[in-house]
């Protein structure tokens, strides 16, 4: 039997199952998009409280989108306007959100495990947009939607992973998720970015510093922004960091010929892709935008509508659509 | 006059393992011998089934007054010091103001008298301010009642400030107390750096940001001859290196508090009860501190008291204070992890909270006519349940709330008077 989400935190304690299901549950959703009235009444009547205490423009416009499109109405809390300038503490701005009454909340923050601290303290459902360095789990569920959607399915495949992972909630929402899944990571990196210890987050993860060995035979090669706010010692020059580890045409021949591209943006052309493989056939980097509606949208409807798991879907009832 | 009957007085410094009476008359030890009558009407202790400890003492607790008394008092933190079985505590200087001048001293010296619990130690400032730059005014405080010296918060700035200090402190007497670290492998990091780190995405400290400056330090005690305290030691590097200065006759000496002991990194969470600087160190450095402990490497075990009040804790971690409190579930940890475990007999945990700190601040401590009066009675079967609401400190701060032990402290007597008695 499916375990009910009440939070959204991570993908690390999501077991298989319940993964697999909330893909399941954005198909409809993924059509939906095409649809030309965009707009369902399934969440009617609910509140959903985006409150970023980071600044994110495409995470917080991507569910604003998707609760919009499901007919909640929204309020927004951004860092820069918010009372949190004046010294207020995260959990007196929570609950002072909360007061107002939404129905659920969406969280990003710079602090790892601020969702969980929040979870603990409010009795509405909390849904991750990213914290600190530690998860961002809509972003793997969005990933392997893209990959099972052009590779099949989910299993079995090896995936590589290149960039800064010690500075990447993306990459470990990721290894969580893909590993339940049996897949083979392959984590690619300058030696400070991507500590051997990382080969303990997950069963079947494997280090590697240099990008030829990180890329042979990948079926999909996940590409990561490099954060350099986020960086705690002296980045990089530009320059090395290209010449070692941008994913160029060339070095992608090095992994399957079908290999699928990812990136979860915002791309820095030029830096760490060049713009012939982002732009290219192999990449999924739009894809992955449209796909992450539809994982926000399947997200919101179970955690705020409170549905059973075996309800006709909203995306598929057209009497449901508002006008 | 008070006569403690039928304990079993535990005292390493005479090794004295034997069911005794001890009998107080005023503020010190009048006699300690089998079945001593009770003459005079001499109040009597039935300490049956009970140990009699010399003192415990604790190197290293903040007390918060001045400046932070939101978190704790001298009043307040002495309380808890008592209910943890400390006669005396040794507060650390990083309170606001600085404890780095004569003043200060006298005024924590004299708010801690007129709390009347146990006694307090002050620890003076190293540097003016503890900021890294000039010498704090050391020997007035010295006149005014401290013990030691230390920067405690954070390390002595630089090597040539440490060789400065070692060097004034010398002739004083003084031994000088380093929390070790080197600022920048610290670099922001709030856990130690490590799996769970990197699982927790949570910043990391590595082993080394504190060996290194360990080693640093035990340089400058070869070069100066001082005596060196390294605070709150954690790591299996640290303790190699105060090995071989041991083995080659340096006075240099240590501390290890209950949570390294107890607590590793893998135990840490989104909780940020389990945030300490020293962070909660690798299971085989924490294996290694045991050993250390066990064999005589390590002198103390010293609590590093750190109360936060509870709005300061209540925050995403890594924007909360480091530090956890430590007085009242310092001597349980060490019974449970230590002596129930076969680490080491209850003999030696007695001489990591008396005899061992007493020696690292050059002072004697034994239970014996003439002495002070200051005794720790403690059961090593009782069990309870450790309650942060229950305590007299002002903060909440510990990772052991709702923890239950086997052992505690039954009376703690400083100078002849109980001024704790579990009921």
């Amino acid at each position: 039997m499916l375990q009910r989400l009440s939070h959204l935190l991570g993908t690390e304690n999501l077991t298989s199952e319940q993964i697999a299901f909330i893909l399941d549950q954005a198909k409809p959703f993924q059509e939906f998009q095409r649809h030309p009235l965009k707009k369902l009444a399934t969440l009617r009547g609910k509140t959903v409280a985006i409150a970023f205490f980071e600044s994110s423009t495409r995470t917080r416009i991507s569910f604003t989108t998707a609760a919009s499109r499901l007919g909640a109405d929204t309020m927004a809390l951004q860092a820069e306007s918010s009372s949190l300038k004046k010294g207020e503490s995260l959990i007196d701005t929570v609950r002072t959100l909360e007061a107002m009454r939404p129905d659920g909340i969406v969280i990003r923050h710079a602090s790892s495990g601020a969702p969980e601290f929040v979870a603990q303290r409010l009795e509405i459902p909390v849904l991750n947009a990213g914290d600190g360095t530690h998860e961002h789990p809509t972003q793997a569920l969005l990933d392997a939607l893209t990959i099972r959607d052009r590779k099949g399915k989910l299993e079995g495949w090896n995936i590589t992973i290149l960039g800064d992972i010690l500075h990447s909630r993306v990459a470990r929402s990721n290894i969580h998720l893909l590993t339940k899944f049996g897949v083979k990571i392959t984590l690619c990196g300058p030696a400070m970015w991507v500590p051997r210890d990382l080969e303990k987050l997950a069963p079947g993860v494997r280090v590697v510093h240099c990008i030829e060995e990180g890329l042979r035979g990948a079926d999909v090669v996940m590409v990561l922004r490099v954060q350099t706010e986020r960086l705690h010692q002296p980045a990089l020059a530009p320059d090395e960091y290209i010449a070692q580890y941008q994913l160029t045409p060339a070095r992608l021949l090095l992994a399957q010929p079908d290999a699928l591209v990812l990136h979860p943006g915002p791309i820095v052309r030029g830096l760490e892709i060049d713009s012939a493989v982002a732009d290219g056939p192999q990449s999924g980097v739009l894809e992955q935008v449209t796909n992450g509606l539809a994982i926000r949208m399947a997200l919101l409807y179970h955690l705020i509508g409170g549905a059973p798991a075996d309800a006709p879907h909203p995306a598929k009832d057209r009497a449901n659509a508002s006008d | 006059m008070l006569l403690i009957k039928n304990g079993r007085v535990l005292d390493p410094a005479t090794k004295t393992d034997a069911t005794l009476d001890v009998l107080i008359d005023g503020d010190r030890i009048a006699q300690v011998g089998a079945n001593l009558e009770s003459s005079n009407g001499a109040e009597v202790f039935d300490a049956r089934d009970l140990i009699v400890a010399p003192g415990f003492i604790d190197l290293h607790c903040h007390l918060r007054e001045p400046g932070g008394e939101m978190s704790e008092t001298i009043e307040t933190g002495t309380r808890s010091a008592a209910r943890g079985g400390f006669t005396a505590v040794c507060c650390m200087p990083n309170t606001q103001p600085v404890n780095d001048n004569a003043s200060v001293t006298r005024s924590i010296v004299e708010r801690a008298a007129a709390a009347g619990t146990v006694r307090v130690w002050p620890i003076g400032a190293a540097s003016a301010g503890s900021k890294g730059e000039a010498l704090a005014e050391i020997s007035a405080m010295k006149s005014a009642g401290i013990v030691a010296v230390s920067d405690d918060g954070k390390p002595v700035a630089t090597a040539r400030l440490m060789r400065q200090v070692m060097d004034y402190c010398t002739p004083l007497g003084l031994p000088v107390i380093d929390h070790c670290e080197d600022p920048s492998l610290f670099a922001g990091g709030v856990m130690r750096e490590g799996p769970n780190s990197l699982k927790l995405g949570l910043p990391g400290i590595p082993a080394a940001s504190e060996s290194i400056c360990v080693g640093r330090d035990i340089e400058m005690a070869l070069l100066t001859g001082a005596r060196l305290h390294v605070a709150h030691m954690s790591t299996a590097g640290s303790l190699a290196y105060v090995r071989a200065a041991k083995r080659n006759k340096l006075r240099v000496t240590c501390e290890v508090t209950p949570h390294h002991f107890t607590l590793t990194d893998d135990d840490v969470r989104y909780d940020t009860h389990y945030k300490m600087n020293p962070p909660l160190a690798s299971r085989s450095d924490r294996d290694a501190l045991i050993g250390g402990l066990a064999d005589g490497s390590i002198d103390a075990i010293a609590t590093d008291h750190a109360p936060h009040h509870p709005a300061s804790k209540d925050v995403e971690f890594d924007r909360a204070p480091f530090g956890v409190l430590g007085f009242e579930t310092a001597l349980a940890l060490g019974l449970t992890e230590l002596v129930d475990t076969g680490k080491m007999p209850l003999m030696r945990l007695v001489e990591l909270f008396t005899t061992g700190p007493a020696r690292v601040l050059g002072l004697e401590r034994k239970i014996a006519a003439g002495e002070p009066a200051d005794l720790t009675i403690f059961s090593s079967d009782h069990t309870w349940t450790y309650r942060t609401a229950d305590s007299p400190s002002k903060s909440r701060n510990s990772p052991f709330d709702g923890r239950s032990f086997r052992g505690a402290p039954m009376a703690t007597i400083v100078g002849g008077k109980v001024v704790y008695r579990r009921t």
